[in-house]
């Protein structure tokens, strides 16, 4: 990938750890049990495009997402933002990346200061960054972006707590795209919403991304939203990358068990259809991610797994251009009784 | 609502009528929502209107007490034997004491001392609670060990008592009394304010304002103070009759105000010596005492309804 255009983002071998145990002392130890959250993850981001991570909850999807912000500190990996190590930034690189990186919660509840007024709220970016000083051209931004999103300008001062689910999110959007930022971490940002406002939602963000040319790191559970808006998609699994490629292979050729169990779970809007295919339903719940398990993170429910998987740890490895997947069985849809049609 | 309707163009519509909806209704604040949710709760009401009729009458006690009343200190060596207990009448509504002062007169000059040691009180507790409960909580880790250490050391001695110590230490008085309550009261202030802070912190709005760039005094004061001081304008409301009561109390065992200042403790000491015959004495003010505890109690127990923001029935 030496010669390929540069990426805005660069994520390698990002690590994560919570410890188990709380206190001064016992969290200090050596051999202090820790939650392993993001474990060895690596992908980049090209400017304007859709990255998705998919995954089930508390598979460190979120957390990946907090580390590349710094709002978490990672345990170890590189994290670059055009060329510049992230890790490295003193407080004022860091604020001059949040110029250009922003977050979409995924409560719209708790994402927005209720003691503030959705004015307030957009126009904090612009005040912190010092981006426009006279208030008057603030308030007149601050009205067209409120437009822009689909929001009666005449609400600027109208509090969050007098909007509905889909429009407070609609205000962290515009939150978001008030510093023109070239990378939006969006986390989960329409699992919260009715599945009306979510398809909104989601044309809403396409549609600015159409406009402002915004990469976005888009984390969801489910792999339809992510369908819907991703050029490229990730699954995680446990803190770790298990397939990731561009999403038409992803769906049309799953080459991980664990992707082709997800993708079985997706409803299909075709009764017949829905009917006919089989459905791959995996035993038990994701492992402790404190005491994960040896050798493939999958194999205690893998449909497929064999004796080797327990004991070798298989490698993300590119099995077709721009495909890579981390089985020792990788080919396109792995589990062999189960056909997917989307 | 609006949320359940299927087709987009629907909701779009639903939306807009909302929006009309909202543009005619005039916007309200939440501190805005807040008071209309207290209005609505009659006892915090009557407390808030007794609370403000004890604070006018005190502070315009000199324009027209002395007149009608007498002085609330001095006696008169002349009359004094005449005028000694007499029971309640029209000339001395709440009857004289021993040394032939009105009781009323005294009752209006001790609420005096009784606010101004209440609310002077609770502010130096207020004010050194909540910096010491942001150092704790905003910094976390060692600082949060020691101060919070710190503040359960104070809260393992009986408060009385270590009110009572520290006063044998700088002797009493007014201004001692403050200090002594004002100064030892703060850890349970540290506490509140501690937790109310923890609680928000994990709000996705601290955060998003940090993935924004913000600097940590405006997370503090933009964000998290708006959100936390809620709870601690209701625990000191509750506090200054609390501080109210520990003055009181430390008049009576004659740790507090020194007479002839008057005092609703020292009144019911004095008077606890005639219970049987001249109840006045002590019963007065003590009513006195009870209701605006009582008012200080039954305001912060409104306020703490009307604050909270998970109610936006208003």
């Amino acid at each position: 990938m030496a010669d390929a255009p540069k990426p805005l983002l660069h994520v390698e071998h990002l690590c994560k750890e919570f410890p188990v145990e709380s206190g001064l002392i016992a969290s200090h130890m050596k051999n202090a049990r820790k939650v392993h959250a993001v474990n060895d993850v690596s992908f980049d981001i090209m400017p304007g495009e859709t990255f998705g991570l998919v995954g089930e909850s508390g598979c460190g999807k979120s957390t990946t997402g907090r580390c590349i912000m710094r709002l978490t500190e990672p345990t170890s990996g590189l994290v670059e933002f055009e060329g510049k190590d992230v890790g490295k930034m003193n407080k004022r690189e860091l604020k001059a990346l949040r110029r250009d990186m922003q977050f979409i919660f995924q409560d719209p509840y708790a994402s927005l200061n209720p003691r503030m007024t959705i004015g307030e709220i957009i126009s904090e970016p612009l005040i912190i960054h010092n981006v426009m000083p006279n208030a008057d051209e603030r308030i007149a931004f601050v009205r067209e972006l409120l437009d822009v999103v689909g929001l009666n300008p005449e609400h600027i001062n109208r509090y969050p707590h007098e909007f509905s689910g889909g429009q407070r999110q609609r205000v962290g959007i515009a939150r978001a795209f008030a510093l023109r930022p070239k990378l939006i971490i969006c986390d989960e940002p329409v699992s919260a919403l009715d599945v009306s406002i979510q398809a909104q939602v989601l044309n809403l963000l396409t549609d600015l991304q159409k406009e402002y040319g915004t990469a976005y790191l888009f984390i969801a559970h489910d792999l339809s939203v992510v369908q819907h808006i991703s050029d490229r998609v990730a699954v995680m699994y446990l803190g770790s990358m298990m397939e990731y490629s561009d999403w038409r292979s992803l769906y049309a050729e799953p080459c991980h068990p664990y992707t082709q169990s997800l993708l079985s779970a997706v409803p299909i809007p075709d009764p017949d259809v829905q009917h006919s295919r089989k459905r791959i339903i995996l035993k038990g719940d994701p492992p402790s991610p404190i005491e994960p398990p040896s050798g493939c993170l999958f194999h205690t429910r893998c449909p497929i797994a064999q004796a080797r998987c327990s004991s070798e740890t298989p490698q993300l490895r590119e099995i077709a251009p721009g495909h890579f997947c981390s089985c020792h069985f990788a080919e396109p849809n792995p589990i062999k009784d189960a056909s997917i049609e989307l | 609502m609006s949320d359940n309707t299927t087709q987009p163009a629907g909701e779009q519509a639903v939306e807009q009528a909302q929006a009309k909806e909202f543009s005619a209704a005039p916007s309200r604040t939440l501190w805005g929502d807040a008071f209309q949710r207290l209005r609505r709760n009659k006892l915090a009401v009557a407390g808030a209107i007794w609370i403000i009729l004890m604070v006018i009458i005190a502070i315009s006690a000199d324009l027209w007490v002395p007149q009608t009343l007498g002085n609330p200190t001095q006696t008169d060596s002349t009359t004094m034997a005449s005028m000694s207990r007499l029971p309640p009448s029209l000339e001395h509504p709440f009857g004289t004491d021993t040394l032939g002062r009105d009781v009323l007169c005294r009752v209006i000059y001790g609420a005096r001392i009784s606010l101004a040691v209440g609310v002077l009180a609770t502010a130096i507790s207020t004010l050194i609670g909540l910096v010491m409960g942001a150092l704790a909580a905003y910094n976390g880790g060692i600082w949060d060990t020691i101060i919070m250490r710190f503040a359960d050391i104070f809260l393992a001695f009986p408060y009385t008592l270590f009110v009572i110590a520290m006063l044998a230490v700088i002797g009493p008085g007014i201004q001692n009394v403050f200090i002594a309550i004002g100064v030892l009261g703060w850890p349970s202030i540290a506490r509140v304010f501690r937790s109310a802070i923890l609680s928000v912190k994990e709000n996705d709005y601290v955060d998003a304002a940090r993935a924004m760039g913000a600097s940590d005094a405006r997370i503090i004061v933009r964000h998290i103070f708006p959100n936390s001081v809620a709870s601690i304008v209701v625990y000191a409301t509750m506090n200054i009759g609390g501080a109210i009561l520990t003055e009181s109390a430390l008049s009576f065992l004659g740790m507090g105000v020194v007479p002839p200042d008057p005092s609703w403790g020292i009144m019911i000491q004095d008077g606890q010596t005639y219970l049987a015959t001249q109840p006045w004495l002590m019963i007065m003010p003590g009513i006195a005492i009870l209701t605006t505890v009582l008012a200080f109690t039954l305001l912060g127990d409104g306020l703490r309804d009307a604050l909270d923001v998970k109610m936006k029935d208003a």
